[in-house]
């Protein structure tokens, strides 16, 4: 049955009507499949929660235990059944190579195989296994980066330039602004492969996810809260990540001689990087870049495209251009600079 | 090349005053003559081409990638430099780039065609950090966060110099300005300019503070009207003679009528206008002639050029700066007899013997459509470059309102690149909407984010850099003055519109009408 009979853009996100469930819903309904934890996909409040274990553990880190009445976890590769069981929806999970825990969501319906792949990214990420193209007639894909100005370097090279601008101001305590979730834990594990084997130090809204990761087996290296650190100027000269919203606010003025950094796939515009008063501006994503957005369509070569949210426009007009079926969802509510 | 390259990157990222002057200072310290000297000319906006333009490098960048790609990252990066340093294809091989001296003098002797040969050669060898630099020199004014007046600020910290100096020796010195290092550091005497046909730093006003009117005692004060035209310095010596815009561009080719005739020496002060017979036009007239960077002969004899002259600052060689103003408002009306031009008119003094009367003449001036409002300065203020405060003030004709409809949207550029900040407005003409301007100012940034938040839910056409809006959001408009114009389909014209309030509250319907907006034109 054609797919978009049976999922169909609603106010609170993508519906399937044939399950009776949301993907990613960004307001508590009754049934909800969420591809990751990122705050504009994963919510507290529904009724019911699948979602692979890891998101779960991130989901209750972030929102306590009773998140959701009930939740189900779902394997990599697993298969359960969702509505009628006489004519139901196959909801299998894949892994989406963005987080700890992201998955692909495959539905399947009267024969029609539809993907949905959240947030996901093509680089090498050492805390969660990596994409998979799965043969689908309609893929549904994000397009946070989609335009051609944005390639994304390797992590290793972005972590060198943040060792060398230790090294060059060395009585400077380098505050590099990440996501607390993903990009965080990215950003250390970076350094940690260039023999970065300082303690790095945390802003106390990193710990508890940082916590989860080592929990999940990924080593992560002495991380010691700022808070625990009595006297501040022995940050001189040290790495300090907190969230990208404490650049600037009271908390960072008791660091000494800050030079103020932040890993973001934003950071490539430099207006972007100028806006939050960043000197050192570390391109780091958790997204695909254009050329990345591009290769994986190919690969994955479905039958049509259904683009989310990000830069609809030209993602669309590029995929017209080649004569791939492409069309924009339009969803509301997923904030482009929530999470990256 | 490379030492200006990480120079840029630098600057731009560095948000302290104190730092970016360190950086270039130590940049200057260690490099060499003649980089150094184009360097700072690239930053102060000095350095042009003739050939290695934005365009040149558009065109380039439009042969390789989709022209709609490019809008839409054009449009959401907001800077073409930019732009094409990300988009253009990465490089297989890599080339060095010669220095900064070297390489600036190939693309000044490049002709049209060779200057793109160079900027293929070098894209397509250099990584997207350098397409930056490089791309940057050839778009005026780098915009790096360093002004031309902090540069030279910067300058005379390095000479240990007053800035006065520099300011005063800038516009006579080119680059790559060897005698004015030889100085700073000590080998040679202060270049010598005296003579030279040179633009000399303006003095501004500020605007008139709420009680002021009412406290300041009128026998201290010259009133002048405040003209609605731009801002002009007229340079006359034995060398030559040239008109400039009060910022220093040299504008004598677009303005020939106002230099013909004139040979007394003198450095003078005024407004641009279009003076017919002794009779000063509106500025939709003089508009006509600053889109002509070459006027025909037909243009200026219907709309020729004239000064309103007010200020003088060399009475033939004699530098007259620091007498008071009713002084060398003396002096410049011998200049004036002297020069014997018809088509330069003395700003005539406006006399005020009260407050009382000081509040009438302003509320005269608003009636009149020539004048923007009033001119305070103190009768004893010495002629000072820059912004002095408590010397002269700008009293202007309150603003006008209207509520408008906003009619379409577009991203900001720079710093406000990822908002929609460009609004196009319109009035109502029975069922229809006439655009009747454009602003860009007047909201706060919470404004700009919920105004950037509406275009998104009630933009239209998706397509390009513009987006046509629902018509549905009524903003209260303010301006300065509105005429009527042939330009515009809706037969209006506004001077400075800018938001004065959002109304979220207002229906489109109930918004103002084209008449309404007629009645506003002061005849
Ligand atoms: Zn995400
Ligand atoms: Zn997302």
């Amino acid at each position: 049955m054609q797919a978009d009979k049976w999922l169909q853009p609603r106010d609170n996100g993508l519906y399937c009507v044939a399950a009776d469930c949301y993907i990613d819903p960004t307001a508590p309904v009754n049934r909800a499949l969420i591809t990751h934890g990122h705050a504009d996909h994963a919510i507290s409040g529904h009724h019911s929660v699948v979602a692979t274990a890891p998101t779960i553990a991130i989901m209750r880190t972030r929102y306590g235990e009773d998140m959701a009445q009930t939740v189900e976890a779902l394997d990599y590769g697993h298969t359960i059944e969702l509505g009628d069981p006489d004519d139901p929806v196959s909801c299998t999970f894949y892994p989406a190579g963005h987080i700890l825990g992201s998955a692909q969501i495959l539905l399947s319906y009267r024969g029609t195989r539809v993907v949905i792949s959240g947030d996901y990214k093509r680089q090498p990420d050492p805390t969660c296994p990596p994409f998979t193209a799965i043969d689908c007639d309609v893929f549904i894909t994000e397009a946070t980066f989609a335009l051609p100005v944005f390639k994304h370097p390797p992590i290793e090279q972005e972590c060198k330039k943040l060792l060398q601008s230790l090294a060059l101001f060395p009585e400077r305590c380098h505050l590099v602004g990440v996501y607390a979730l993903g990009k965080c834990q990215r950003m250390i594990l970076g350094l940690r492969a260039l023999g970065y084997n300082q303690p790095i130090y945390l802003h106390g809204a990193q710990r508890r996810l940082c916590d989860l990761y080592e929990e999940h087996g990924i080593r992560l290296g002495q991380l010691i809260d700022v808070a625990d650190v009595a006297d501040k100027s022995e940050l001189a000269g040290e790495i300090v990540l907190a969230p990208p919203s404490a650049l600037s606010d009271r908390w960072s003025r008791s660091l000494p001689e800050v030079r103020k950094a932040m890993a973001s796939g934003w950071m490539q515009i430099r207006a972007r990087a100028h806006q939050r008063q960043v000197e050192l501006p570390l391109i780091v994503s958790d997204h695909c870049d254009w050329q990345a957005l591009l290769d994986t369509i190919d690969e994955v070569s479905p039958g049509e495209v259904w683009i989310t949210h990000g830069r609809e426009d030209a993602l669309l007009h590029q995929l017209t251009t080649k004569g791939v079926k492409a069309r924009a969802l339009s969803l509301i509510g997923y904030d482009e600079d929530a999470t990256d | 090349m490379e030492a200006f390259s990480q120079l840029l990157q630098q600057l731009y990222f560095t948000s302290s005053n104190n730092e970016k002057s360190r950086l270039l200072r130590h940049y200057l310290a260690h490099t060499a003559d003649p980089d150094r000297g184009w360097a700072i000319a690239a930053l102060a906006g000095t350095l042009k081409f003739e050939f290695f333009k934005r365009n040149a490098v558009k065109n380039l960048m439009l042969e390789r990638v989709d022209p709609d790609l490019f809008a839409m990252s054009y449009d959401y990066v907001g800077e073409m430099s930019e732009t094409v340093a990300h988009l253009w294809p990465d490089a297989t091989t890599s080339i060095e780039l010669p220095g900064l001296a070297e390489l600036i003098d190939q693309f000044r002797q490049a002709n049209r065609e060779q200057v793109k040969a160079l900027l293929l050669h070098y894209l397509s060898g250099i990584t997207a950090e350098q397409r930056w630099s490089l791309l940057k020199l050839g778009t005026r004014g780098l915009r790096v966060g360093l002004s031309a007046r902090s540069v030279k600020r910067i300058l005379a910290e390095y000479g240990d110099v007053p800035v006065s100096e520099i300011e005063t020796l800038w516009h006579a010195l080119k680059p790559p300005y060897r005698e004015l290092f030889d100085w700073l550091e000590g080998r040679a005497e202060k270049p010598d300019i005296s003579g030279a046909v040179t633009f000399h730093p303006v003095m501004l006003s500020h605007p008139l503070p709420d009680d002021k009117a009412t406290q300041l005692s009128v026998e201290d004060w010259l009133v002048e009207y405040k003209y609605d035209g731009i801002r002009v310095q007229l340079v006359i010596t034995e060398q030559g003679k040239a008109l400039y815009s009060r910022t220093g561009d040299d504008i004598s080719e677009s303005f020939p009528d106002v230099l013909a005739g004139i040979e007394e020496p003198g450095v003078i002060d005024g407004e641009l206008l279009v003076i017919n017979d002794g009779k000063i036009e509106y500025f939709n007239a003089l508009q006509q002639r600053l889109n002509r960077k070459k006027p025909t002969k037909k243009l200026i004899a219907e709309r020729p050029a004239g000064i309103v002259v007010y200020d003088l600052l060399t009475d033939n060689d004699e530098d007259i700066t620091s007498l008071p103003l009713i002084k060398r408002r003396q002096r410049l009306e011998h200049w004036l007899s002297r020069a014997s031009a018809n088509h330069l008119l003395i700003s005539p003094l406006l006399s005020v013997d009260s407050n009382a009367q000081l509040q009438q003449t302003y509320a005269d001036a608003a009636e009149d459509a020539g004048v923007e409002g009033l001119m305070l300065k103190r009768k004893d203020s010495s002629y000072q470059p820059g912004r002095p405060s408590g010397q002269w003030y700008k009293w202007k004709r309150e603003a006008l309102h209207l509520d408008a409809v906003v009619m379409y949207a577009q991203r900001g550029h720079g710093k406000r690149s990822s908002f929609y900040s460009d609004f196009t407005f319109g009035v109502w003409q029975d069922d229809t909407l006439l655009p009747i301007g454009k602003a860009y100012s007047g909201f706060t940034d919470e404004e700009l984010k919920k105004l950037d938040n509406w275009v998104r839910r009630n933009a239209m056409g998706r397509f390009g850099p513009v987006r046509e809006v629902k018509k549905e959001l009524v903003v209260e408009v303010a301006f300065d003055a509105i005429h009527p114009s042939t330009r515009h389909k809706s037969g209006v014209a506004l001077r400075f519109p800018r938001f004065h309030r959002i109304r979220w509250d207002k229906p489109a319907s109930e918004a103002d009408t084209l008449a309404n907006a007629r009645a506003l034109i002061i005849e």
